[in-house]
């Protein structure tokens, strides 16, 4: 039986100054420090039990890893009242969603990241000198040659072998970028001209290396092994996803989810299940993003060569066959039915003409701009304002930023990002995570996945374990922190059983 | 939950969403190119050249 896909996204964001000193580490503080400080008292995120280093493919999960752990310099590290981490990854402000348990959640807390953002955005620019300006942009490239990650995470059983987890996933990862591509001005593939792609589909294609890996800052591959469950890894891995783009496009967002949910569903149900296998993905991946025509013949395993939409359709009927068979319990009944719909519609209009997907798909969005603007004052390929417009699709500034203006397509409600902007989500540990955080702020000495660390007040610190994310849910916590005045009541009464 | 979809009426949209309801425009549909490209022309970084030379990160992840 497949496990249910509880999943996050974790999303690093550009992040520049301008008019003043541009220190990317301090910026991000500032961003962060600006909304944590105005909205509620700062929880830490505590690192101990974080694992960066632990690979999948070690035959024992709970063997010790051969390398230390790698501690993150971390200078800001909230955890927010909705159950998400917000905090200074590196030289850039990243947002990790609470883990939800369905692909519409994702969107739903995904989207209340960015308007965390935008909020941050506003307070932050208070803070800064006279003259200078914070920008942030959802993007994963900034044209030279450096990348951030947009990365997911899906729930999978722990008894699936990985090499399982990789033929679910490899193909779909090569090709998904036919929707899911955020679009792209010009070429950062390593010694290829930049001028040498005028368009393409992805932000991320050009850093892909490896096909299989631990990586994820140097030499990255398309399927990444870190082996960081952060729960019961007898029972769980966490896939951790680093081939995507951040999407501005919700349906985009909630396809590529689910799409790769379900993936992974099928399989886990089947691990017979034949799935399409590519020959050389590193070459495909450039391959596919680098030829909007959608026409690129890609090899695969068998010897012919195959189109990206193509093994999206069969990766489709894969999926489409698993929810007939199943009902699509785990992933989500209602979202699977509205995920195959989009997905299907989706490349049924590449298929046919792209510019009727211009209201879902990023790169035809952004395509659309470029192309029209380039049109209008006669401008070359590749020239600044062009590039000026792919940077500013993804413009977190609400004056500035181009994707909302260019007719995307919503998929949920304002009132539920409103909502989700403090509020967890009721169907994971996420919900028992910012309930505390909200209730008893400051009783709440560290929070991490899968711990919440309290101080009563009394000796020693009070840690409570949170190995199974489908547990602290509202249903089975609620009750108890609604009726808990303080943290020293809440950790006695969980001692109690409760369900 | 697709009743919440919201989805604008496009002439150039093929298919229709059976359990779609159409939301108030607030962003231009996919015909309103030549207003989306005046708005561009007014909102576009002043000096494009610069900012896009200027917009330098660090990798990340």
């Amino acid at each position: 039986m497949a496990v249910p896909k509880v999943c996050g996204l974790e999303t690093e964001y550009g992040i520049l100054v301008r008019g003043a000193d541009n220190n990317p580490v301090t910026a991000s503080a500032l961003l962060i420090n600006a909304y944590t400080g105005a909205a509620q008292e700062q929880v830490a995120f505590d690192l101990i039990a974080e694992d960066p280093r632990r690979d999948a493919r070690s035959p024992d999960p709970l063997d010790p890893y051969e390398f230390d752990p790698e501690l993150e310099y971390a200078p800001v590290n909230a955890v927010l009242t909705n159950g998400a981490r917000y905090y200074v990854d590196h030289a850039h402000p990243e947002m990790s969603t609470p883990e939800v348990r369905t692909p519409r959640e994702a969107v739903v807390w995904d989207r209340a990241g960015e308007e965390i953002v935008r909020e941050s955005l506003s307070a932050a620019q208070l803070l800064v000198p006279d003259g200078a300006e914070l920008l942030v942009h959802k993007n994963n490239s900034d044209g030279k040659g450096n990348s951030y990650g947009c990365h997911e995470n899906y729930l999978v059983d722990r008894a699936l072998p990985f090499g399982k987890v990789i033929s679910a996933v490899m193909a779909h990862f090569v090709t998904r970028q036919v929707f899911a591509g955020a679009g792209k001005v010009g070429c950062e593939f390593p010694g290829m001209p930049w001028n040498s792609v005028g368009f393409q589909l992805s932000q991320r294609a050009d850093f892909f290396e490896e096909e299989v890996g631990l990586e994820t800052t140097v030499r990255r591959p398309i399927v990444n092994t870190r082996d960081e469950p952060h729960c019961d890894a007898s029972k769980y891995r966490r896939l951790h996803v680093i081939a995507g783009d951040a999407n501005m496009s919700e349906v985009a967002t909630f396809v590529k989810v689910a799409s790769t949910a379900m993936l992974l569903a099928a399989v886990e149900d089947d691990p017979a299940m034949e799935m399409p296998a590519l020959a050389t993905p590193v070459r495909a991946i450039t391959q596919v993003s680098h030829d909007p025509s959608l026409k690129a013949a890609i090899s695969t395993y068998d010897g012919t060569t195959v189109r990206a939409i193509e093994v999206q359709w069969q990766l489709y009927e894969i999926a489409r066959n698993w929810v007939e068979r199943t009902g699509g319990e785990a992933v989500g009944v209602a979202d699977c039915t509205l995920a195959l719909h989009h997905w299907e519609s989706m490349l049924a209009g590449l298929e046919s003409d792209p510019a009727l997907v211009a209201d879902r798909v990023d790169w035809v969005a952004k395509q659309r701009l470029i192309d029209a603007y380039a049109n209008r004052h006669q401008l070359d390929p590749g020239s600044a304002a062009l590039r000026a417009i792919d940077l500013q699709y993804h413009d977190m500034r609400p004056s500035k930023g181009l994707a909302a203006r260019c007719g995307l397509v919503s998929l949920v409600t304002e009132d539920e990002v409103e909502q989700a902007k403090t509020q967890p989500p009721e169907s994971t540990r996420a919900y028992f995570r910012g309930r505390c955080v909200e209730r008893f702020g400051n009783e709440v000495i560290a929070a991490n996945w899968d711990s919440m660390v309290f101080d009563i007040g009394t000796d020693p610190l009070r840690r409570v374990p949170m190995d199974d994310p489908l547990r602290g849910t509202a249903e089975l916590v609620a009750n108890v922190i609604d009726n808990s005045a303080t943290a020293d009541e809440l950790v006695a009464a969980l001692a109690e059983p409760i369900g | 939950m697709p009743d919440r979809i919201q989805r604008k009426k496009s002439e150039r949209q093929g298919e229709e969403v059976t359990d779609a309801e159409t939301s108030p425009a607030e962003t231009p549909a996919l015909d309103d190119l030549d207003d989306l490209l005046d708005e561009i022309d007014e909102i576009l970084e002043e000096n494009a050249e610069e900012f896009v030379r200027s917009y330098v990160q660090k990798g990340g992840e």
